[in-house]
């Protein structure tokens, strides 16, 4: 081709056309559609079958997924969540201060926590909780090594299924929480610290105002992680026979012999739960990542709303042509 | 010890007048007094002595008894090798960095440390934080808060450490960074400035607390040649205003321009030091004429 074609000299070049009232065509992507037509076409089949199968009982679902039992089962699941998750993260926190402490004996403490309940299994810490009253009939509290006491009570009154749930959801949680949290502490340049000392700026605020708001960046992921793993991991207080969601369910296909579509029907459960999650995930790693990035990216409902106004909006004038 | 104990009592400029006599008189061998400010800067504070300074890392001593002071007001820019001790003493300055002998004193107040009985006892945190916020510093790297925009991070300090209000704070950020060109990206983070404007907002940090002194610690070596103007310049300008600023800068023609006293460091020590055209055009000592002449001449040739 270059061979035929004439040397380009400054004489023989022609004008530079005007090309100010043409129109721009962006590239066209034939692959891409192909590829969605395929993938669309797997996701119906999938679907289809989901929908013809009878044996997936979709009816049966439908009649338990808001059955009262059931919702009940969801909340005391919702319920365990919450209070471990947001207790786990905070003794977490104070475990990965200690942690990063000066302090020694902070130091082997916040370690010994977490070497204890990161290598025992969780359902013999939870056994161990709810049976405490073998071991230990009455707790109380007062001086040690006298008979001055504040207070004291059964230990089986004191420790319900519920309070060994959380105790034992809880540390568990601390212990892997506090090692996510020191992560990240420990990603934010030893430079900010210096530069916050500098200025002044008191150790509580330093943390709290100048290292966790960078920190989060790292923590939060991870974070949601452990929290989307706790929904589902408290299915494991079933051992304690606590009615949370999973539980429920047993008890009633043991009842019913509908196993797979109740199991469908919690398995629903926490796909909603955690889609839910996700999404506050994403607006809260979106809200820490300010000044981390140099322009942040557009949300799904903003890339929504400008697709429209540029391609919806925009279609009825190319039509006017 | 008689210097120190005068100290203690409240009536400072008294104390001050008759320390600096006694520093004169008493002073260990080879304490270095920097130029007293010319007469345009009316400078009253921020008098820097540092006597007899020595730090260790480990084995290797880093800074081997130096002396140094600088008057209200003065500009003093030390230069030296790399290695030399020249950041490690300006951290000592603010206790950043814990002195193993000697003491230093701002305006005749020990820095990180108070008298009881014979002995020199460490404050508490809450008052080292509080000596700080006299002693402005600003690094090699910036180290602004990237999570800040520029004015929030000039604010910061102000509101935290001082407990200003919010609005007298914001304020007072936005003359600051007016003052350092930058009042129209006041709501820019940093990823989203150039070197040399975070460089310049560092710079407006360091002066919303209103200290008596400025600490850099090679403020332009991290900048693009472009870039390394505008912020001498801001510099420069602090240097009329009459707080006292301690350089460290590889900028040979800064120093020239800029600098009262020029003190040259080498391997822990204060080889010697003086005014620029001392030390530049006729340099005492061996070591720091062949220091000069590796580092000035080929940046002069160009
Ligand atoms: N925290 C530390 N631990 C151990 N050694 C250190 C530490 N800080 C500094 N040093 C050592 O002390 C010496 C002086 O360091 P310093 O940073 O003060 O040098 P400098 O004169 O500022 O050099 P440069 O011009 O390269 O910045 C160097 O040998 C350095 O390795
Ligand atoms: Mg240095």
């Amino acid at each position: 081709m270059s061979a035929i074609a004439p040397p380009a000299t400054a004489e023989t070049a022609p004008p530079t056309p005007d090309y100010s009232d043409y129109q721009l065509v962006p590239a066209r992507h034939p692959w891409r559609w192909v590829g969605t037509v395929l993938v669309a076409a797997g996701v119906a089949a999938i679907a289809w079958s989901l929908v013809t199968n009878p044996r997936w009982e979709w009816g049966v679902v439908a009649e338990w997924f808001t059955a009262q039992s059931v919702v009940n089962g969801l909340i005391e699941t919702l319920k365990l969540t919450a209070i471990s998750g947001v207790l786990g993260f905070v003794l977490g926190f104070i475990l990965a201060l200690m942690r990063l402490s000066s302090s020694p004996l902070l130091v082997s403490v916040s370690w010994t926590f977490s070497w204890i309940f990161r290598s025992t299994p969780l359902l013999v810490q939870l056994l161990l909780w709810y049976n405490l009253g073998y071991l230990y009939e009455k707790i109380s509290l007062g001086i040690p090594f006298t008979d001055v006491r504040f207070f004291e009570a059964q230990t089986t009154t004191l420790i319900s299924q519920f309070a060994a749930a959380v105790l034992g959801l809880t540390l568990n949680q601390a212990a892997y929480s506090a090692e996510i949290i020191r992560g990240g502490i420990l990603s934010v340049d030893q430079g900010q610290l210096e530069a916050a000392s500098a200025l002044g700026i008191p150790a509580w605020k330093r943390s709290t105002r100048i290292v966790l708001p960078q920190a989060m960046r790292a923590i939060l992921p991870n974070a949601f992680n452990e929290i989307i793993g706790l929904v589902k991991g408290t299915s494991i207080v079933y051992v304690l026979a606590y009615s949370e969601l999973f539980y429920t369910v047993q008890v009633i296909y043991n009842r019913t012999q509908q196993v797979l579509p109740l199991l469908l029907v919690a398995t629903l459960w926490y796909v909603v739960i955690t889609s839910v999650l996700s999404v506050f995930q994403y607006y809260i790693e979106r809200h820490f990542s300010k000044g981390a990035l140099r322009t942040l990216p557009l949300t799904p409902l903003q890339k929504a709303r400008k697709f429209f106004t540029t391609h919806v909006a925009a279609s009825p004038t190319k039509d006017a042509r | 010890m008689s210097i120190i104990a005068a100290r203690k009592d409240s009536a400072a400029a008294a104390q001050v007048e008759e320390k600096k006599a006694a520093a004169s008189a008493a002073a260990p061998e080879g304490t270095t007094t920097a130029q007293p400010a010319s007469a345009d800067r009316p400078a009253t504070r921020g008098q820097v002595d540092i006597t007899n300074v020595r730090k260790s890392f480990g084995a290797t001593e880093v800074l081997k008894g130096v002396s140094l002071s600088v008057p209200p007001g003065g500009v003093a820019v030390i230069v030296g090798p790399s290695g030399s001790g020249k950041s490690t003493l300006l951290r000592t300055i603010n206790h950043l960095e814990k002195v193993d002998g000697g003491y230093i004193t701002i305006d005749g107040e020990l820095v990180g440390y108070e008298v009881r009985g014979n002995k020199l006892h460490e404050l508490r945190e809450k008052d080292i934080l509080k000596q700080r916020t006299h002693i402005g510093m600003v690094f090699q790297s910036f180290n602004l808060f990237p999570h800040l925009t520029a004015l929030e991070n000039v604010i910061e300090a102000p509101i935290v450490a001082q407990k200003r209000s919010k609005a007298e704070a914001r304020k007072r950020g936005l003359e600051l960074l007016d003052r350092v060109g930058l009042k129209d990206r006041a709501d820019a983070y940093p990823r989203q400035l150039s070197g040399g404007q975070q460089q310049r907002v560092a710079i407006a940090r360091a002066l919303a607390l209103d200290p008596k002194i400025l600490l850099f610690d090679e403020p332009t070596s991290a900048l693009d040649p472009e870039l390394v103007n505008e912020v001498l310049d801001v510099i420069r300008e602090l240097a009329k205003s009459g707080t006292t600023l301690i350089v460290v800068t590889h900028e040979m023609g800064f120093a020239r321009d800029v600098a009262d006293t020029v003190v040259f460091m080498d391997q822990g020590q204060i080889v010697e030091s003086g005014t620029p055209q001392d030390i530049f055009a006729n340099p005492r000592e061996e070591r720091t004429r062949s220091f000069f002449s590796k580092v000035i001449e080929p940046a002069f040739n160009i």
